[in-house]
């Protein structure tokens, strides 16, 4: 009997299942990418804690907004987008005078007497209703965010020629490579966060 | 005759596909690496506010919470937004717990400084929220991030 070869395996189907795959794959891959604003939480209430030092006015930068998504910025009607600019003003006024103790040096603002004392005094209180769109008081978050980072970018490009969000994200990132150089970004970094604090605070609008 | 002509000496040789399942692999082994497939299956409407002044998220340390509205096959949880923490629907009082059985299920070395991630619909109201971050705050899980999708927040 003539010894027969064994058939050959057509692989010409293989492309086609291959591609079938792929395409599975395709649509039920969705590459993350989970970005978002970051916000710390105040610590759990404390009943036994001492009352909160008395805050003068001028510090408070009062936002509120209401069921209708309208924003009452220090008791003035404003758009949302005049409030980084507003937010900003207040931050960087920098009201105590110079030669004083608690001057701001690097504050670039008007140095109105009714506004601000200095970036580490000052706070926003963020007052929101009940029925407020969330995607609203993001757009605040966001803003507010904003005011922050775009003073601590001016200051940190003054100091060291870079710019803070850039580099804390490259620092969260693992761009920088080797302990030493993350140490010293890091401490730079924490150098700008000190002199412009976030300073948050958040309230649910009383109902009457 | 045919003892002169050229044996297909015109004609273009046929371009081998031998290899295009090969390429095809490739391109399939990448997808299968970059696929995350979804653990837990959304419940509710989840359209993310904008937001540009973004950082990115440590996926590996992350409680994810969804609040929205039930969407179209759950109906029968109500019309108003609702709060899901891994697979299932839960109320305000519920969250703590919810939130520590999603924290016990990482790896022990990530329990701390959890952060928990909201993903809340654009038209969900705030109330909801804050009565998350209350019992967040209560829980003392201050860690939290805001998701939203990259784009200017003011139009």
């Amino acid at each position: 009997m003539a010894k027969r070869s064994a058939p050959e395996i057509n692989a010409g189907s293989m492309a086609d299942i291959a591609f079938l795959l792929l395409i599975f794959f395709l649509v039920t891959t969705t590459i993350d990418k989970d970005k978002g604003l970051i916000r710390q939480l105040p610590p759990p209430i404390d009943e036994n804690a001492p009352p909160p030092p008395v805050i003068k006015n001028k510090n408070l930068f009062i936002v509120q907004v209401n069921r209708n998504n309208d924003l009452l910025v220090e008791n003035e009607l404003m758009e949302l987008k005049d409030l980084r600019q507003a937010a900003i003003d207040f931050l960087d006024n920098g009201g105590i005078s110079a030669g004083e103790e608690g001057y701001c040096d690097y504050c670039q603002g008007d140095r109105l007497s009714d506004s601000s004392d200095n970036p580490n005094k000052a706070i926003i209180s963020l007052t929101s209703d009940r029925l407020t769109d969330y995607d609203t008081y993001v757009a605040i978050q966001n803003e507010l965010g904003a005011a922050y980072n775009f003073l601590r970018d001016r200051e940190a490009q003054k100091r060291y020629g870079w710019k803070f969000t850039e580099k804390s994200a490259e620092l969260n990132e693992g761009k920088i490579v080797g302990e030493a150089a993350k140490d010293a970004v890091k401490e730079k970094l924490s150098v700008i966060k000190d002199l412009f604090p976030f300073k948050l605070t958040e309230a649910e609008a009383k109902q009457n | 005759m045919s003892k002169f002509r050229k044996k297909g000496g015109n004609e273009l040789p046929p371009i081998s596909t031998a290899s295009l399942p090969d390429i095809v692999f490739m391109l399939l082994f990448f997808f299968m690496v970059a696929t995350v497939l979804r653990k837990n299956d959304l419940k509710v409407e989840n359209i993310l506010p904008n937001a540009d002044q973004t950082e990115k998220l440590d996926k590996t340390r992350t409680v994810f919470i969804y609040i929205g509205k039930p969407s179209a096959q759950y109906r029968n949880a109500g019309t108003e937004s609702r709060i899901q923490i891994g697979d299932k629907f839960v109320d305000v009082k519920e969250v703590k717990g919810a939130v520590f059985e999603e924290i016990n299920k990482l790896r022990d070395e990530l329990r701390d400084y959890v952060t928990v991630a909201l993903k809340v619909d654009a038209d969900a109201n705030t109330g909801i929220v804050n009565d998350v971050k209350k019992e967040l705050r209560e829980a003392n899980l201050p860690k939290i991030i805001y998701i939203t999708t990259q784009q200017e927040a003011v139009q």
